[in-house]
């Protein structure tokens, strides 16, 4: 794929993620089928299968999964064809999805931590904490729902399970754990 | 019921601890990085205590944007304002994202590999028991919950069923079951 970017083309780049920003809530995940619509559809700026290898890698790749709309951006400049193009691209999809949602939380935080006294912010922080569990709770089980409900899969189940557990229950740096369950995977016993 | 944190609390002591705390955290979170910022500022270091984490979370995860990145911010604002926000939002984004760069110039030569695809689910099934960890040891931050545990923990139930077993939608469900955990708890507040 060989693309001509055109300033124009870079700027709208960057309007179309700065416009997804605030619509980000629950992380930036929720707007990848929007991006999907926009960069391959669309614009025809990278190919469905590197759409969806930027989003394996992210996830495969230590931080947060946010870092899957760098790849996007890279992927974009690479097909302009050069990895000067490719910068360009990191820098404008990060910068263009992160400005908006950021300002606006670090003065949503500022703005509670002033006023933490109010009964209305203390409702809120305090009533939210037993709905935030149930997410945490939901998120690893929908993680763990990624493995596959066939029975085969019993030892990823068994896996996850007992890292539960081991975390719960003891002080034990997790890159151990993580590292073992890379171990074990490696030579297919899990 | 939301006390600034007493003297004797350990902090972060300077720009340079957040931008390395925060870049030692984003670097061991595979497959995410909740579990490993509860585990370390809670459980190790003792930054924040469970309940002002999970204050905080439900904080980051209503606002819009990447939960992680809003959740480092705001506990870098906390101890030294925008400079701390923005060196915790660095520290979270800079190395990892080239150790992302990195891993893409490499992924066309590994992507065939057995052994990578194995690896990669291994560590996505012990990535998954992080989490669930994670969940189980805030439950501890309910003890003193207003509403008290049992109602709590029908909240927190009911929030997992629906995004679990009948996948609802986020916003659906944080206005819902949100707004009625919020107005119960506004209620057993004294004004």
């Amino acid at each position: 794929m060989m693309l001509h970017m055109h300033p124009a083309d870079w700027l709208d780049l960057f309007v179309h993620y700065l416009s997804l920003s605030l619509l980000a809530v629950g992380g930036a995940i929720t707007t990848a089928p929007d991006m999907h619509r926009y960069l391959v559809d669309q614009q025809h700026w990278m190919s469905d299968s590197q759409f969806n290898s930027s989003i394996t890698l992210a996830q495969a790749a230590p931080g947060p999964n946010v870092l899957f709309i760098a790849l996007m951006g890279w992927q974009v400049g690479i097909n302009a064809g050069s990895f000067a193009a490719a910068l360009l691209g990191v820098a404008i999809t990060m910068t263009g999805i992160l400005l908006p949602s950021a300002t606006l939380t670090y003065m949503a935080s500022r703005w509670g931590h002033q006023n933490r006294d109010l009964r209305a912010v203390r409702a809120f922080k305090q009533g939210m904490a037993p709905v935030v569990i149930g997410l945490i709770l939901a998120t690893g089980w929908l993680m763990s729902s990624a493995h596959g409900k066939s029975i085969a899969n019993w030892p990823l189940w068994l896996a996850t399970a007992i890292t539960a557990v081991i975390v719960w229950k003891t002080r034990i740096h997790l890159l151990w754990l993580l590292a073992l369950g890379g171990v074990l995977g490696w030579f297919g016993w899990i | 019921m939301n006390p600034s944190p007493p003297q004797d609390r350990p902090q972060p002591r300077s720009l340079s601890d957040l931008f390395i705390s925060f870049t030692l955290l984003a670097l061991q979170g595979f497959g995410g990085v909740l579990a490993v910022v509860q585990h370390e500022l809670v459980d190790r270091k003792r930054w924040l205590s469970r309940e002002e984490f999970i204050e905080d979370w439900a904080v980051a995860q209503i606002m819009p944007g990447p939960n992680v990145v809003n959740l480092s911010m705001m506990i870098g604002s906390r101890y030294f304002g925008l400079p701390g926000a923005l060196a915790a939002l660095a520290g979270m984004l800079v190395f990892p994202m080239m150790v992302v760069l990195l891993m893409a110039l490499a992924y066309s030569q590994f992507a065939d590999n057995p052994g990578v695809a194995g690896a990669l689910r291994g560590m996505s099934a012990v990535a998954a028991g992080l989490i669930i960890a994670t969940g189980i040891k805030l439950i501890a931050a309910l003890n003193r919950h207003p509403l008290g545990k049992p109602a709590c923990l029908l909240l927190a139930a009911l929030c997992f069923g629906a995004v679990a077993l009948l996948h609802w939608p986020l916003l659906f469900v944080l206005a819902g079951l949100g707004t009625l955990a919020c107005v119960l708890t506004w209620q057993r507040l004294k004004p």
